[in-house]
């Protein structure tokens, strides 16, 4: 009896794996795919689409063409330099102002509380609209700046901190103050530490949604040097490079893996993101 | 009540300018960027204006009567509504069948979630170029199996019956992902005690202990889950902007995407603020009920 049980255990979950496997390897075809056609040479491609990779020959041709048709070392490094500055200013400006609304009260605090929520609401290609007009009439267009300076304030990296500094117990901040220990003292020393994890979740959250941007870039840029990655693809498959698939597939694998991997390194902090905020 | 008050307020400090002064950066930018901009663009709804021209006037609501007779606006909507209604459920469905099957079993659960959630993370638009090329209609592998299967070849993008459909494909394998994730998390709160008691009851085989308990229990997971990948899909934008244009013919227009057309390429800001606006409430009303049900979801 305990055996046909047990037996019956083992066949659903091998049932299961198979089923997971099976759907895994949907999932993944475009990943498959992309890998598949950078380890073969143009000829390949064209002759034998669906034939197994001879060598790694063909790599280093296909990566050399992807950084030699478009600036791509430009385009990885524009869009390192506006995650990392965003994601600094963002955290600078969030974490005193949750501080301040879990554990401060002052004149237009609710209001404050309120204008967080709403801008939680608010889907950011709205006030877009006017933020680029400022930027077009003072010819800020097409920079760093502009393509930082619309994200820099972020409702959601508020609100997550705030929840999280409202628990940090109120003795200690008033014991650190009797110490003689300022404002930013407390924020530095007592806070940090605290909301490490939410700075981490929030952080993996912010870079990969700014590198993957589109939207913005695709407004706000109109030179080829400015390009963020995503961008920098479109140009890409719509140069004169556009139809070489090896390096296209190539530029795809190298746009793709920053991200990949920060997601590999801090899956945790990002499937924790995900189910508190539903966001991507 | 009172007393809780009481002591929350000895403890804190007293009203003054400190905790202003910590949060005038993100006051003033919060302004600055996100209402302001808000407040100019409902007003902008109703004026002509048109970027680069010098005057504008007041119209009323002409831009929004324009709209409904608009048949790119009408259409674009149209269009943004089919896109949700394939995806959303798509996604849905799939995520909570990849979540039961991924609790089902003991091991590789970690590898499991990362290959599902692989798509929701890695950039779109490089991963959109890679389904051009395996759905394109003539170099496209997908295609390649089809014709050797012995069926007519597909122009899956450039085909203005399944243009939009193959988007909704698309949209679906990259938010599974995170319908998974959700649906793992509300699995993960249900109490064994419930199926302990369930098994009592004779409620044994899988469909039937799915049926009657996992997925009434899932509710509140449910609906949050149902909320927010609306909202995602609402804002459907890269894979038109990278894939279609809109086209062939329009047929992939969306909401978003006719907004930036309007915006951007032919600078009827005037005009797009109306459409922004129709957006903005649509996704508005969603949010608050995402939230509604984001605080539900926390009681299980």
């Amino acid at each position: 009896m305990k055996s046909t049980f047990a037996l019956s255990k083992v066949v659903s979950r091998s049932v299961s794996h198979s089923t997971l496997l099976f759907m895994g390897l949907i999932f993944l075809t475009p990943f498959i795919w992309m890998v598949l056609v950078v380890l073969k040479s143009p000829d390949q491609i064209f002759s034998n689409p669906f034939g197994l990779p001879t060598g790694l020959k063909s790599v280093k041709d296909n990566i050399h063409t992807a950084f030699t048709a478009v600036p791509m070392t430009r385009f990885l490094m524009n869009g390192a330099l506006v995650v990392s500055i965003l994601l600094i200013l963002q955290l600078t400006v969030a974490i005193p102002a949750a501080y301040a609304l879990a554990k401060f009260e002052f004149t237009g605090r609710r209001m404050f509380m309120m204008a967080v929520v709403a801008g939680l609401c608010i889907p950011i290609q709205i006030p877009m609209l006017p933020v680029y007009i400022g930027l077009a009439y003072s010819g800020m267009l097409d920079s760093y700046f502009s393509l930082i300076f619309p994200f820099i304030i972020s409702p959601f990296a508020i609100f997550m901190l705030r929840q999280q500094i409202k628990s940090f117990p109120d003795e200690i901040i008033q014991a650190a103050r009797l110490d003689g220990l300022s404002e930013s003292g407390i924020i530095l020393w007592l806070i940090l530490p605290e909301v490490r994890p939410v700075i981490a979740a929030f952080s993996v959250f912010s870079v990969t949604a700014h590198w993957n941007d589109l939207y913005w870039p695709l407004i706000t840029v109109s030179s080829q040097t400015m390009a963020t990655p995503p961008l920098g693809m479109l140009y890409f498959r719509d140069g004169d490079m556009g139809t070489n698939y090896g390096a296209l597939m190539a530029g795809a694998i190298i746009t793709v893996l920053p991200v990949m991997f920060l997601f590999l390194i801090a899956q945790r902090n990002f499937v924790k993101g995900i189910s508190v905020s539903g966001h991507k | 009540m009172r007393i809780i008050n009481n002591t929350r307020f000895s403890v804190r400090p007293h009203p003054g300018p400190r905790g202003l002064i910590l949060a005038a950066p993100a006051i003033f930018l919060l302004g600055c960027l996100l209402i302001a901009p808000v407040i100019i663009v409902l007003s902008m709804s109703l004026t002509d204006y048109n970027l680069g021209s010098i005057n504008f006037t007041f119209i009323g609501l002409n831009n929004y009567k324009q709209l409904l007779d608009d048949p790119h606006a009408t259409h674009a909507l149209l269009n943004t509504f089919i896109y949700i209604l394939i995806v959303v459920p798509a996604a849905f469905i799939t995520g909570l069948f990849l979540a039961v099957r991924i609790q089902a079993v003991f091991h590789l659960r970690r590898f499991y979630e990362i290959i599902f959630f692989l798509p929701a993370t890695s950039t779109f638009v490089s991963m959109a170029l890679v389904w051009q090329y395996l759905l394109h209609g003539r170099i496209g592998p997908v295609n390649e199996l089809i014709v050797q299967l012995g069926f007519q070849r597909i122009d899956f993008l450039t085909d203005p019956a399944y243009a939009l459909p193959t988007l909704a494909v698309i949209g679906a394998w990259q938010l599974t992902g995170q319908t998974t994730v959700l649906f793992l998390a509300g699995l993960a709160s249900l109490p064994d005690e419930i199926y302990q008691a369930a098994s009592l009851d004779g409620v044994e085989s899988g469909i039937d202990r799915f049926c009657k308990i996992t997925f009434p229990m899932l509710g509140p997971t449910s609906l949050f889950v149902l909320v927010t990948t609306t909202v995602t899909a609402f804002q459907v934008f890269d894979s038109v902007a990278a894939l279609t244009k809109g086209g062939p013919g329009g047929a992939t227009e969306t909401l978003l995407y006719r907004i930036y057309l309007e915006a951007y390429q032919f600078t009827n800001m005037g005009y797009a603020c109306a459409l922004s606006v129709v957006f903005l409430c649509l996704i508005a009303a969603l949010s608050v009920l995402q939230i509604v049900t984001a605080e539900k979801k926390v009681h299980y």
